[in-house]
């Protein structure tokens, strides 16, 4: 079972250190102080699609657009399991929206023979929760979002659970080929092991370019999107909560005196 | 812009709020609203669909009696390219989402996902959605288009009585062959666990501030202490700290308590949707630009390894 899966490299957004401010431009923002790691999402995909290797063989292939640094998750991916990587890269692509971004990633999925497609459900920066099922759809292949749970039937069809509100799962059937976009807490991604990272560094990351891709510089970027964010902006913000001033002394003593007047101590 | 569509939800014999919901919201941009209904035996939605829309189109057909993306994505298509609707807005729920982005690529329409406000230009639409989980705003435009798709939050706009009697139109299904790449088994409900959070009267709720398992035990003390339960957000369940049943969200329960004491939970939309009616809510979080303040009434901006321990010695001191 040949699998290809797509990370993004996103800001730690848990991190409560990572500020996000805008950038001059309004259109971007300043990532100086970012720590990076991999999207939370695709980290599930990874070792989802590592799971039915295990089980099934054929090979895991890791597809990302993003720069150098992103090598740290591709590597990450590999030590992991994966078998060899595609890192896409070129100043043409700034400003893809999910469509053109989705146009990138075929380009490089196009000629793999794969069985199964698996990216993130959301990404944690622009959350659009979007490029998987456009990516499906510019493969032509049928897709399900949100999956919690994937089991083999036979050599052409799935059995996946789609996650809803309120936790209902949803079971269906899906055919192969195919692009899974995977929710989080389908399995416990495992830590990559001191060999795996040994290997890792010696597996290829196949660097691909504008002209790699086949692409114009038409399709991708601002020129080859359906949508374009003009701008950020700060939200506006309802009625802030009433922060209690002090050290953790003070402010537990003033959050205790609070519920009990409010009858709740 | 010639008409609206908007896309009606319904699961398990249930019309879905969000239907509503885009229906009001449809109605204030000025077009004329045609609510779209796809399903089996749905006469009655589409009865209640009509006071809400100037025209309603359904069909009816067993194979939209749950929803499959490959059979609603036909369907939906033919329809659109027939009828060539300025706008199509669609919940961006577990079904809507995973529909959007490849039925919008297919007929080549300007899309956009999870929008929180949505104005007209002219005839074509500004949507507003948050970035860096809800951290900022951004503005998106579209390209030059005869239809727009957005997929709108559920929630965003409240649904309000319209009074409407649009005109019901039942058509044949544009459909005839038969789907085959995909296929609808069953619903399998989540899990039942030992506590119902949801009749909780207070909720110590974890997140992923406490960083490791071996912190669940003060969380737990805290909890004892205030005689409240626990739960927590996604991370947190995701992780294994704790089980899916305690998982607050949109994913996981909606709670009312009287207090509701989120500890390093950052407060995205998905985690706030199941909490923001709790009667009190007070949040401690190292982050003073963490969103979950905005739905908070008392705020410790500080580490909670500090906060929390404090906090303990201080309701035990009280009760005496
Ligand atoms: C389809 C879908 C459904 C989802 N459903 C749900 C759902 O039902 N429920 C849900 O909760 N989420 C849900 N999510 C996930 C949601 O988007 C967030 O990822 C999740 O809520 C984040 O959990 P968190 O706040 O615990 O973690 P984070 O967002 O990582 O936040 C951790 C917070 O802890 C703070 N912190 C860190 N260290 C400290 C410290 N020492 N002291 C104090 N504070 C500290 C940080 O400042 C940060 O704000 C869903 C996502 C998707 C895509
Ligand atoms: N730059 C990228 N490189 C690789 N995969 C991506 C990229 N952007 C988005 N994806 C994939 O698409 C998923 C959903 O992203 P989004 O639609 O932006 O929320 C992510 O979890 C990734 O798996």
């Amino acid at each position: 079972m040949n699998i290809v899966v797509c990370v993004k490299q996103v800001p730690d957004t848990s991190d409560p250190d990572t500020e996000v401010h805008i950038d001059s431009t309004g259109r971007g923002v300043d990532q100086s102080k970012f720590s990076f790691v991999i999207n939370e999402a695709d980290n599930y995909g990874v070792e989802e699609a590592i799971l039915l290797k295990e089980k099934h063989g054929g090979e895991v292939v890791i597809v990302s657009i993003g720069p150098e640094a992103a090598n740290q998750v591709i590597r990450m991916a590999l030590a992991k399991g994966g078998d060899r990587a595609i890192r896409l890269e070129d100043e043409a692509f700034a400003f893809s929206d999910v469509y053109a971004t989705a146009k990138i990633l075929q380009s490089a999925i196009k000629d793999i023979e794969f069985d199964v497609v698996m990216t993130g459900c959301m990404a944690s920066d622009d959350g659009y929760a979007a490029t998987g099922q456009t990516l499906a759809q510019l493969l032509g292949v049928p897709h399900a979002a949100y999956v919690k749970s994937v089991e083999v039937i036979d050599e052409k069809t799935l059995k996946v659970g789609r996650e809803l509100e309120g936790g209902l799962l949803e079971m269906s059937e899906i055919k192969m080929p195919c692009v899974l976009t995977i929710q989080t807490g389908i399995n416990e991604p495992r830590y990559a092991s001191f060999k795996g990272i040994r290997e890792a560094s010696k597996k290829e990351i196949k660097i691909m370019d504008l002209a790699a891709t086949g692409l114009s510089s038409d399709e991708v970027g601002e020129n080859g999107s359906l949508s374009v964010l003009k701008g950020y902006s700060m939200p506006e913000v309802g009625e802030l909560a009433e922060i209690l001033e002090g050290d953790a002394s003070e402010t537990s003593t003033k959050l205790a005196t609070i519920l009990k007047e409010k009858g709740l101590v | 812009m010639n008409e609206i569509f908007v896309l009606a939800e319904h699961r398990q014999g249930e019309l879905r709020e969000v239907s509503l919901e885009l229906l009001t919201l449809a109605s204030k941009l000025g077009p004329k609203v045609t609510a779209v209904l796809l399903g089996s035996g749905v006469d009655e939605f589409a009865n209640k669909l009509a006071s809400y829309a100037d025209r309603v189109l359904y069909v009816d057909d067993s194979m939209y009696a749950n929803y499959v993306c490959s059979a609603y994505q036909a369907a939906l298509s033919e329809l659109i390219k027939k009828e060539k609707p300025g706008l199509v807005l669609i919940g961006n729920t577990g079904q809507g989402s995973d529909l959007i982005p490849s039925l919008a690529v297919e007929l080549g329409c300007p899309f956009t996902t999870d929008v929180i406000s949505l104005t007209l230009e002219g005839d074509k639409p500004v949507a507003v959605r948050q970035f860096y989980g809800g951290k900022i705003n951004g503005t998106i435009e579209f390209k030059d288009a005869e239809t727009y798709l957005i997929g709108v939050r559920e929630a965003a706009v409240p649904a309000e009585e319209l009074g409407k009697s649009g005109e019901i139109q039942k058509i044949e299904n544009p459909i005839t062959t038969e789907i085959t790449v995909q296929k609808f088994l069953e619903y399998v409900e989540a899990a039942v666990g030992e506590v119902d959070i949801t009749q909780s009267a207070m909720l110590v709720a974890v997140g992923r501030g406490i960083r490791e398992d071996k912190n669940m035990p003060m969380m737990e003390e805290l909890a004892q202490v205030l005689g409240a339960d626990l739960a927590g957000s996604r991370a947190v369940v995701d992780a294994g700290w704790l089980p899916p049943d305690r998982q607050v969200g949109i994913s996981g329960k909606t709670v009312k308590p009287k207090l509701y004491l989120a500890v390093g939970i950052s407060g995205a939309f998905q985690h706030v949707t199941g909490m923001k009616g709790s009667e009190l809510v007070v949040a401690i979080n190292k982050d003073p630009d963490a969103p979950i303040f905005q739905y908070a009434d008392y705020g410790i901006v500080d580490d909670l390894f500090k906060v929390v321990p404090a906090l303990i010695e201080k309701i035990k001191e009280l009760k005496g």
